[in-house]
């Protein structure tokens, strides 16, 4: 496993709610990362936000980490969840808030 | 050819659709970070195909991002999904 692989994982496995991103939970960089800021924080969840713009070798090692080819993304408890449509779909639907209670981080 | 031609004959060979719209969205996010200035970074694509039968959400996705992988490494950065079982 590569440097910035194992990198991805401690962070993927250390925080419940992890939304790769670009941007900042504050200042989004783009309507489809600020959509899934909107929702974790219409739950009340708690969550870390990491720029992936930050850096071209973290944008293209969490690519290859979760095999998916856009941003956010979303793990809860070490599992990717999906992107924006995914997330937005599961919300709707009330699975979100589901699996984050089932999880133990809503009430 | 464009992307969105493209798009719409990967997805087809793949899929067979009952129902599929690309819809390029680009122009919604000009001058947005990553915004190639050639256009075409940003689509919708529904589909609806029996293929998508008995699949999560999650392995659906899955399913189109790997037939586009080349346009999604080239140039498109986001695609919104709407993906249904025919």
């Amino acid at each position: 496993m590569s440097d910035i692989n194992a990198a991805i994982d401690a962070e993927v496995k250390s925080n419940d709610v992890l939304l790769f991103m670009k941007g900042t939970p504050k200042m989004p960089m783009c309507g489809f990362s600020g959509q899934v800021v909107q929702i974790l924080s219409h739950l009340g969840v708690p969550f870390k936000g990491v720029n992936i713009l930050e850096s071209d070798a973290l944008r293209q090692g969490v690519k290859d980490y979760s095999n998916w080819p856009t941003f956010p993304q979303l793990y809860v408890k070490g599992e990717f969840v999906g992107g924006a449509d995914i997330t937005r779909e599961m919300f709707q639907a009330g699975e979100l808030q589901t699996l984050l209670k089932d999880k133990g981080l809503i009430a | 050819m464009t992307y969105r031609q493209r798009m719409i004959d990967k997805l087809t060979a793949a899929f067979q659709p009952t129902f599929l719209e690309v819809i390029d969205e680009s122009d919604r996010h000009h001058g947005h970070g990553g915004q190639h200035t050639q256009g075409e970074t940003h689509f919708v694509v529904q589909i609806a195909s029996a293929a998508f039968r008995d699949t999560t959400r999650l392995q659906r996705h899955r399913m189109i991002n790997e037939v586009l992988k080349q346009e999604l490494a080239e140039r498109v950065h986001a695609l919104t999904i709407e993906a249904d079982p025919a």
